[in-house]
């Protein structure tokens, strides 16, 4: 039985990019129609060739970036290709940043304003990193 | 002729084996056997319940040496 899972991702921490990309990655290939929201301090880290470091919360940050875990970008990534997952860059952060859709990751959906999300998630599961 | 692959994902944590191998499937015929390798406990346990929900076939898991082996059917 497939359900719908709403992710709002509003961290640039490891941890919290990490656990939302796996809860996106296994819940779009498991049947489930998935569609993350990407805002806050977690944009900037979708703009192509974002070489910036992602900052560790806590301990378990700095073992997940020493240890070969999937990298957060690439199970994104998975669950767009392999699960048809939708990222969505909030437009307000985008607006704020002056970016355009343009310069973000090519993998990303079209950008979409907090409305229009709420509304999709309506009768959801929806989770917050 | 259904071919057997092997799908080396050791070292790798959860979920990349799972993921590894969700892009092997996509690779792969119907009726093709796909036996992944993992250091990754947690995935012995993901792997059979992802199987289950999406209805391909598991054939069995075995440790040795502290590699699990994973092997299921691509069923549709």
């Amino acid at each position: 039985m497939s359900d719908r899972i709403n992710i709002i991702v509003v961290s640039g921490a490891r941890e919290r990019l990490q656990m939302a990309a796996m809860v996106a990655s296994v819940g779009a290939v498991s049947g489930n129609e998935v569609s993350v929201f990407l805002s806050m301090n977690a944009l900037a880290h979708f703009v192509r060739g974002a070489a910036a470091p992602v900052p560790n919360e806590g301990e378990f940050g700095a073992l997940l970036a020493a240890k070969r875990a999937p990298a957060f970008k690439t199970l994104f990534e998975q669950a767009v290709e392999l699960g048809d997952a939708k990222i969505h860059p909030c437009s307000m952060a985008m607006d704020v940043m002056g970016i355009e859709p343009a310069a973000l990751e090519p993998w990303l959906s079209e950008p979409l304003g907090l409305t229009k999300f709420l509304d999709d998630a309506r009768d959801a599961q929806a989770w917050t990193f | 002729m259904a071919e057997h692959k092997v799908i080396d994902a050791r070292g790798s944590f959860c979920p990349g084996p799972l993921m590894e191998l969700i892009a092997g499937m996509k690779l792969s015929q119907v009726g093709d056997e796909l036996e992944v390798l993992s250091t990754d406990k947690g995935s012995a346990n993901d792997i059979p319940e992802w199987i289950h929900k999406v209805g391909h076939d598991f054939l069995g898991a075995r440790e040795e040496a502290g590699v699990w082996h994973i092997t299921v059917r691509k069923a549709k």
